[in-house]
């Protein structure tokens, strides 16, 4: 053996090329508890092609696992699916390495890679419905647009009923197994829906045309290989109809609570909400941001039917880390939200007037004009904010299914 | 009326249909949507969108 770094076989002509992060926990702020992977393929036609490498720091590993099955020198197209650089880091690198005849991307790709390596590297563009023949083998492209950058491409190999699919369909898990099947069931469910909400939910009108795409286009999909985490080679259907139901954001009855708290007022507030939306049958999450990370509010949020927010005002404003999760969600661009706020405060109070602009912003539908106190909530207060959980509550279970 | 389409994200402006989500009704033809309307997919501001 000439190194440990070996590829895997994912179909007769294709190997798994990529890099295991065991250690990244912070995806440019998006918490990975489970750490990531870095998936790059090697096609083994007459002429052979790598579709996306990894990050910089991991293109020894990659081209080790590519070395296992072949010459890297003998490589003569990349294809770069998608020019962020946890996929494009080590292009340049590779490029050097390898001195491929010809480096593909979509058009928009073609610019992107040019503002990251300023002409370092040159670039052939692809467009949608292009074909690129690798003698016995055929590649079709097909641009996705917004999923979930404006370069992103997919690429589909015909005789193997392959899809290269990059960041859609991933996630941030690592781990020496390679497929599907392999893995626990519920650790992918849960992951493929934070990485969903945490990166392609702004983009989901886009998710619903590029299924209905796929499927008009009546690709065969054997396997669905992403960039990140597991290659999909069971459940297919699995996550194809998870992402239907995530791009369609329809609500469930599930309130996701979400405040931050200096003296605890907000939080006995944040309770007393909690255990009215209980009592109406909703299914509840309560988050704290003081302990909580915002990409975790965000994979809570995915399938709920409302969002409750709270802040005591600090210094005429939200607490930061509300601001923080705050503006996170508004930029995820949730749908089909009900929700409300409530805040504690001492003199000024403008946190709750605040979170009820953003939700405004966000295109949340009040429920009520929010409750404020000054300092702690007394009994007449908590059984306001009580009142306030079961009125969302039975709203929730007037409009939306129940929770899964 | 014209419809224009993005050139960062692909979306196509159809005056027709408006953009009701951020309160332009249907029948604004693009050139007169309001400065600061941007493209509701990506963010890209009215100068990237072309005629198509
Ligand atoms: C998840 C994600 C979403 C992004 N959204 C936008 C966006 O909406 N508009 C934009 O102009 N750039 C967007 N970008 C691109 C970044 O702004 C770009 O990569 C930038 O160069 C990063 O700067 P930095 O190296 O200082 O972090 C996004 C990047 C990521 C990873
Ligand atoms: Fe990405
Ligand atoms: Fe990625």
């Amino acid at each position: 053996m000439k190194d440990v770094f070996q590829a895997v076989q994912v179909t007769d002509h294709v190997y798994w090329v990529g890099a295991i992060d065991w250690d990244i926990r912070d995806f440019h702020g998006y918490t990975t508890p489970r750490g990531s992977t870095y998936n790059a393929y090697l096609i083994l036609g007459d002429q052979i092609a790598l579709l996306d490498t990894v990050k910089a720091p991991f293109m020894g590993e990659m081209m080790s696992r590519i070395a296992s099955v072949v010459d890297p020198q003998k490589i003569s197209v990349l294809i770069s699916n998608h020019s962020e650089l946890d996929h494009s880091g080590g292009l340049p690198a590779a490029v050097e390495a390898i001195r491929p005849g010809k480096v593909y991307a979509s058009a928009v790709g073609v610019r992107t890679l040019q503002e990251l390596f300023h002409g370092a590297l040159e670039v052939l563009p692809l467009k949608d419905g292009d074909r690129l023949s690798l003698g016995n083998l055929n590649l079709t492209f097909l641009e996705t647009r917004m999923l979930h950058w404006p370069d992103s491409m997919f690429s589909y190999l015909e005789e193997e009923a392959l899809l290269f699919s990059q960041d859609a369909f991933g996630m941030h898990l690592a781990s020496l197994d390679r497929f599907d099947d392999e893995m626990d069931p519920d650790v992918l469910k849960h992951e493929a829906a934070t990485y969903f909400a945490n990166i392609l939910l702004p983009y989901a009108p886009l998710v619903t045309q590029l299924l209905a795409r796929v499927g008009n286009l009546g690709l065969r999909l054997g396997i669905v290989a992403p960039d990140h985490g597991p290659i999909w080679r069971k459940d297919i259907p699995v996550i194809l109809d998870a992402y239907g139901r995530w791009a369609r954001q329809e609500p469930t009855r599930k309130a996701v609570v979400v405040y931050a708290t200096m003296w605890h007022s907000t939080e006995r507030m944040a309770r007393a909400l909690s255990e009215g939306l209980k009592a109406e049958g909703a299914e509840v999450r309560v988050m704290a941001m003081d302990h909580v990370h915002r990409s975790q509010v965000a994979y809570e949020l995915l399938e709920a039917g409302a969002l409750i927010c709270g802040s005591p005002t600090l210094n005429n404003h939200l607490l930061p880390q509300m601001a923080d999760v705050m503006t996170y969600l508004k930029g995820l661009k949730p749908r089909n939200l009900m929700g409300a706020a409530f805040g504690s405060y001492g003199w000024s109070g403008e946190s709750v007037r605040q979170l009820n602009d953003i939700l405004v912003e966000m295109k949340v539908e009040k429920v009520g004009e929010g409750i404020r106190v000054k300092h702690r909530p007394d009994a007449g207060v908590l059984a306001d904010c009580y009142a306030l959980g079961r009125e969302i509550g039975e709203r929730l279970r007037a409009k939306a299914a129940p929770a899964a | 009326m014209k419809s224009y389409e993005c050139g960062v994200c692909g979306y196509v402006y159809d005056p027709a249909k408006g953009d009701p989500d951020n309160g332009i009704a249907p029948g604004v033809p693009f050139e007169d949507l309001p400065e600061g309307w941007t493209c509701p997919i990506c963010g890209a501001e009215k100068d990237q969108f072309s005629p198509l």
